[in-house]
Order: structure tokens, then sequence, then C-alpha cells
């Protein structure tokens, strides 16, 4: 039972490649989140059904088609930079922030012009799920700066890229959040 | 001096933070012509200035944040014990630092429950006013809820997990000082509520009254939520080192049945402490901003809370509980000298829990008004759940049965375990079965039965591996005889206190309330008189671990002749734990089975065990 050092195995310790690992971690990150997203989702059925109030319709589709649009150019730097083309991955994210700002400023005016206020229940869970989505915009757009920034002082490669990865499929999930949340505060109509 | 330079500019940057954040809200505040100050949202943001303020200057600055924007980073190094004090990555320092704390927190909470059993003593207001008390309740009801989500998991898991699986740390290093140091403010804030009004609505923060109340509910509500994150992010650390850090030839198969429990408590926090944040994020914007969530006036509907606040709270105690399940089983095997019986049912015992701990948390609202079609599918789903209970329990009877018993005190305290959980078990069925739970709701009866689950099944185990590590984790070893005095000080008084509780419970008497009826006088004084026993059994243990950290004898590295793999390094371990990768060969639990080994561990350590254990 007591073997001796010279007739093992060489052994070494599980070592997972570290940006799988983080990328695991993330994904977690999210099962979670999503529970969080879930349950303001749960709560504006819970307390009105499927009865909403008006909204700007037009103002709507255009963010959704901003969000839709701003995940594209994320996916499109992070190809860029997985095959050093570093001019196109500058500009992927450079759209993506420019148009996170635009759905940021679009849900900002729809916040000015609602026709419903936050006192009633429909404005609660309106401001609410929008106000925490919109939250995660904010954030995930200083992390896409701050990457941003790393990128023009000549960091990442295609071999060493991470940050760039994880806000990009940071923002890959706030989107598909917003994919839910789109049509449960603006399609569904009490009949 | 390390120490100290780590906390002051943990402390000066947090109060930094805060001021900026005040002073930034009122800017924004003014520029909109409102008043700069407005309690809640004043207080919020200064909150979230001050707790990122904290982390980095408690030393995530250097070991993280400099990374963010592409300078290189560094770690402060500090010697001895002001490792403790510093932003520390290393799990068995996080481990410990996660244990003390929260061994502190349990016996301050401990002590706010001897004053209400010291009021509950005589029907009547004795020295408390009905709002003290209510203050006093929900301070000893949270903090005792942090000190069970955290004191197994942060403490033990962290401290055992890597170890017990062969690997050199946890996951996300890192990840994990981030998450230990969330804790300090979560306890601030809390001890801070009582100078802002105590808290009125216990720990369940329940509204109306959690919205319209005090603003000790508001420091309640960033609080709780900053505790859940730290709760979220451990899980998630749990979770990405077991699946990915084992060691070779640690298959899942071979794992040890306490990993198994952290495997499923961790899942289970991850995914439902999401619930306690989004209700007590409800109650902030419904104070904040005067939303109308639980203002039924305006449309909203306080039941929501309700499901959202126990979709987290029931599974809440299976993180509770399900690790305690985990050292039980453990415990037993070792101390038994067998094999852990039925391993294979023990381990889906443990995700039968994780699969039905979703589906039960109505059970806690037969009487709030939901619809009634609700009540027969909760009533059946939450007494499913004793099925897989049942296979934990059984393996560990059965690992008992004819083994040679050691009855050292880690022993004692697991089956211990076995027999408090078997009596909060059955006191559940009442409370499951909607005709009894009508009667009992609300009463003694489910004070008592909760202790005996989570106190009774969790805070033994804690106690338990809190012995079984002492050597492992100070390479001393405690007093045993003292140990045996605070297990038998402790079980006594525990069963004599929370048992006689149920005979007020069925009679009526109200939980959370200052005062009862005059006849339930004699039995309350004896509960009294048992909690004070019970409170006083804690000396022997602090003296006992105090003295023996100090100047306890030496111990072996695996003075239990365990086999798991946390025992076949030296004691303390190095900091790298092995010094050289263990290879995993066969069953960790195969006591007195001929030729059996569990791991190799290449070079054993100057006085370490021989690899696998001995028998």
């Amino acid at each position: 039972m007591a073997a001796t050092a010279t007739s093992l195995p060489i052994a070494e310790h599980a070592h997972p490649d570290p940006v799988h690992l983080k990328r695991v971690g993330l994904w977690l990150f999210f099962f979670s989140e999503s529970i969080l997203f879930g349950l303001f989702l749960s709560a504006r059925f819970f307390l009105e059904g499927i009865e909403a109030e008006h909204l700007d319709q037009a103002l709507g589709l255009g963010i959704t088609i901003v969000l839709l649009l701003s995940s594209v150019t994320a996916y499109t730097a992070e190809t860029a930079i997985e095959h050093d083309r570093r001019g196109i991955a500058i500009w992927g994210l450079i759209g993506t922030i420019l148009l996170g700002l635009v759905f940021a400023a679009g849900v900002g005016v729809e916040w000015s012009t609602a026709e419903f206020s936050r006192h009633e229940a429909f404005g609660t869970v309106f401001f609410s799920m929008t106000g925490l989505h919109a939250s995660h915009v904010v954030s995930g757009i200083v992390l896409l700066v701050l990457a941003l920034i790393q990128l023009l002082r000549g960091r990442f490669n295609s071999k060493d890229h991470w940050p760039i990865s994880g806000v990009v499929m940071y923002w890959h999930f706030v989107d598909v959040v917003w994919v839910f949340y789109y049509p449960a505060l603006y399609l569904v109509q009490g009949v | 001096m390390y120490a100290l330079i780590s906390i002051a500019s943990g402390v000066a940057s947090g109060l930094i933070g805060f001021y900026v954040g005040v002073g930034l809200t009122a800017l924004v505040r003014v520029a909109f012509g409102h008043s700069p100050w407005d309690a809640q949202i004043s207080i919020t943001v200064g909150y979230i200035f001050g707790l990122v303020g904290w982390l980095m200057g408690i030393g995530m600055w250097g070991a993280w944040g400099r990374e963010w924007f592409g300078l290189p980073t560094y770690a402060r190094k500090a010697p001895g014990w002001q490792r403790y004090f510093v932003f520390n990555s290393d799990h068995k320092v996080i481990g410990i630092q996660y244990l003390v704390t929260f061994v502190v927190v349990f016996l301050l909470a401990g002590l706010l429950a001897m004053v209400m059993r010291a009021e509950l003593a005589q029907a009547g207001n004795q020295f408390l006013s009905n709002d003290q008390y209510n203050a006093v309740m929900g301070l000893h009801g949270i903090l005792m809820i942090a000190v069970a989500v955290a004191a197994v998991i942060g403490g033990i898991g962290n401290y055992a997990v890597p170890l017990m699986i062969g690997a050199q740390d946890m996951a996300f290093p890192r990840l994990n000082a981030l998450t230990y140091w969330l804790n300090p403010p979560v306890a601030l804030l809390l001890l801070l509520t009582p100078a802002l009004g105590g808290l009125e609505t216990g720990w369940t923060a329940y509204p109306p009254l959690s919205v319209l109340t005090e603003n000790a509910q508001l420091l309640f509500n960033l609080a709780i939520i900053t505790f859940g994150l730290t709760s979220i992010l451990g899980g998630l650390n749990f979770i990405a080192t077991i699946i990915f850090l084992r060691a070779p030839g640690m298959t899942w198969g071979r794992l040890p049945i306490f990993v198994w429990s952290m495997f499923v408590a961790s899942w289970l926090a991850l995914l439902f402490t999401q619930g306690f944040a989004a209700a007590l994020l409800m109650v902030l914007l419904d104070r904040a901003f005067g939303m109308s969530f639980f203002n039924a006036e305006a449309g909203g509907d306080p039941l929501l809370y309700q499901h959202v606040f126990w979709f987290y709270s029931h599974p809440a105690v299976y993180i509770m509980v399900v690790p305690g399940f985990g050292l039980a089983l453990e415990l037993i095997t070792h101390f038994s000298r067998k094999p852990l019986f039925a391993y294979k049912y023990a381990v889906g015992g443990l995700l039968g829990i994780l699969g039905l701990s979703g589906l039960v948390w109505a059970h806690h609202m037969f009487t709030s008004g939901m619809p009634n079609y609700l009540h027969g599918p909760f009533l059946a789903l939450t007494e499913a759940i004793s099925i897989p209970t049942g296979l934990i329990f059984l393996s560990a009877l059965g690992t008992l049965f004819m083994g040679r018993l050691w009855l050292k005190t880690p022993m004692l305290f697991a089956m211990a375990v076995i027999f408090n959980f078997a009596l909060g078990g059955v006191t559940g069925i009442f409370l499951a079965d909607v005709p009894t739970d009508i009667h009992l709701h609300d009463t003694y009866f489910v004070v008592a039965h909760f202790h005996y689950t989570i106190v009774g099944g969790e805070i033994f185990a804690l106690f338990g591996a809190i012995y079984y590590y002492f050597p492992k984790m100070t390479g001393r070893m405690y007093n045993e005889t003292l140990g045996k005095l605070h297990f038998w000080w402790m079980f006594l008084g525990f069963n004599v206190t929370f048992f006689l509780m149920h005979w007020p419970g069925i009679l009526g008497m109200n939980r959370r309330i200052a005062d009862y009826p005059s006849s339930l006088e004699g039995v309350n004084l004896i509960i009294s008189i048992a909690a004070f026993a019970l409170g006083a059994s804690f000396l022997v243990f602090v003296y006992n671990m105090v003295v023996s950290w100090v100047r306890g004898p030496v111990a072996e590295a695996n003075p239990w002749r365990a086999r798991t793999l946390e025992w076949q390094t030296s004691s303390p371990p190095p900091i790298e734990n092995f010094p050289a990768p263990p290879v995993v060969r066969g069953h960790p639990y195969e006591y007195g089975v001929p030729g059996a080994v569990h791991a190799i561990v290449p070079t054993p350590m100057p006085g370490g065990a021989p690899a696998g254990g001995a028998k």
C-alpha cells in the first residue's frame, strides 16, 4: 500500500485552460442572473397579467433593433481580435458602445414620455424591468470602454483576448434578456 | 502593522466612497430640482460607492483592479497571523477567516437569544418594550441565518473542499477573497440597525410593514443583498472548482460525500439566492421611488413578496442543512471505521433534494390567502422531499450499524445531527400538512421545528467539523475532555429547550411576540433556564478553542487515521496543499477493506501518514 515515489506515474495537478474556466464561471453567473431577471418578469405577469398601458411602439421596435445590431458589432469585434485584425476589432467595440448608448438614450426617452406613473402597478413593473435591464446595459458599456482603452494601448491579440471575449459574452447575455423583456412589455396586450 | 494598514486603508477608502456617493446623489438631485438629501436614495448610492471603496482599499485594487486598466498587479504580503487581515486568496486562510468571523457572529446572536429568553421567562413585559423585543428578535434571526448560510459553506467548505479533491486552490482564488471581504460591511450594517429604529419585521421583512417602517429596514435590505452576492459568488466558485480541479483519478463516484453535499448546496445558492435579492430589491424600489409592487391600493400585491421571498428562503434551508448532512455522513463513516453505506443512494438523496427544493416554497404560505388550489400540490411536493432525506438517513444508520464506533467529540456531534434532525423532520410533517399547519402556523411549534432542523442538523455538524478539522487547521490538538463536556452540555441544553417549546406552540403561543398568556408561565420559565444552560455551554467551547490554539499539544498529521485526501498532507498544510499532486486510485471510505487504496501522494511529508491512511 505504501508505494514508493519511483514506481509512480508522473502526475500533475488538474490545470484546465484558464480561459475555459473563466468562460464557465461567467456562464454560471448568467444562470444566476437569469433567475433575477426571471423573477421580475414573473412579477410583471403576477401583478398585471397581460394588461398593458400605451407605449411608443416605434421607439420600442427601434431600440430593440439597435440592441440586436450591437450584438452583431460585438461579435465582429471578438472574431476580429481572434484573427489579429485590430482595426476591425477597435471599430467593432466603438460601434457596440455607440449602439449601446443609443439604446440607453432610447430607454431614457421612453421614461420621460411615458403616459403612466411609477406609482401605479404597470408603471412599477415597466420602470423596474427596463431599469434593471438598462443598469446592465450601462455596466456593459463601462466594461466595453475599459476593454477598448486597453485595445487602443496595444494589448490583446489572437492568443490573449479574454477580457474582450468576456465582455462580449456579457453583452450577448444582456441582449438575450431584452429578447424576453421586449415582448413582455411592448407586445403583450390585454384584449 | 500590515494588518493595520490593510484594514485602515479599507475603512478610509470605504468612507471616502460613501461620501462621494452621497455627494454625487446630492449634485444630481439638485440639478433636477430636488432637495440634496433623500435618506433612501442617498444612503443606497453612498453604500454602493462605499462598498467598492472598501473592497479596493482592503487590497482588491492591487490584486485585481489594476488588471482592468492593463496595469501589473501585486498582492500585499503579511506574515503570521496578519495574513488573516489582508486580501488573501489562499482558500485555507479564507476558510479560517469565515469560520472565526461567523463563530463570533454566532456567539453575538446567541447573546441576543439569551435576552429574548430572559424577557420571555415571565408573562408580561419585564425589561424590554415591544419595539425593543422586535429589534432583538429580528437581529437574532438575521444574524443566525447568516451564520447558518455562511459558516459551513464559507468556513469548512473553503478550507476542506480543495484539499479533499486534491486541488491547489479554488478555481477563482481572487473571487474567493472578494467573497469573504464583502462580509464585514454586511455585519456592520446589521449591527447599525438598532441605531436606526431596529428591525420591526423580523428577518423575513414582509411588506407592507417593511415598506413603511424605519430606515433600519433600508440597512437590512442593502446588507442582505450584499450577503446574497457573497452566497452566489461563493457557490459559483465551488461549482467550478469541483467540476474542473479534481485530482487525476478523482471521478464523480469517488468524490467524498461532503464535497457532493457542497456541490448541491452551491447550485442551490447560485440559483435561488437571487429570490431574496429580487424580493428585497422590490421592497427597496417601493421605499425609495414610491413604486407599487406591494401597495394593494395601486394594483400591487403583498403576496408577490411572499412568493419571491420563499422561492429563495425555502431552498435556503437546504443550503444550510445539506452541507450539514454531508459533514455528518463524512464524520460517521470515518469514526465508524466502515465504508459509507449506500454511497450512491446518499448522493442520489442529495441530488433529489436539489431537484425538489425549488418546488415546495408555498408551504410557508398556507395561511396567507393564496389560492386554495395551490395547497394540495405544495403539500404533496413538500412531503415528497422526505424521500431523498430518508435515503441520507438510511445511509447514516447503515454506516453506524455494526461499525466499530470511535466516540470522539466530532463523532458525538455527528450522531447528534441524526438524532436531532429525526425530531425536526417528524415535526416538519405537521407543518407541511395543511390542516395541522393552519393551527400550528406562526406558533412556537414552528420555532422548535426549525431550530431542530437548522441548529440540530447544521450547527451541530458545524461544531463537529470544527473539532474534526481543528488539528488540521492549527496543527494542535484540542482538549478531548472539554470537547465531550461541551457536547453533552450543549446537547442536553438544546434538547430540553427546544423539545419543550413544542408544547406552548401546540397550545397556540405566538412566536415573535414579547408577551404571552400567564397560563404558559411555568413551561416558559423552564425553557428559559434550559436556554441559559445551552448558552453557557459555549463558554467551554471558546475556552477550549482559544487555549488549545495557543498552547495545545502538537497534533499528528492524521490524528483520526482518516483516508480522505485532506489528511494525507501535513497539518497545517503547506501553501500549495500537497508537496506533489496526488493520484486517486479508489474509493475514499474503504476502511477495513484489505488492499484498498484511496490515493497516492508521491512524497509523504516528514511525520505524515502513509498514503491512503492506516486501517
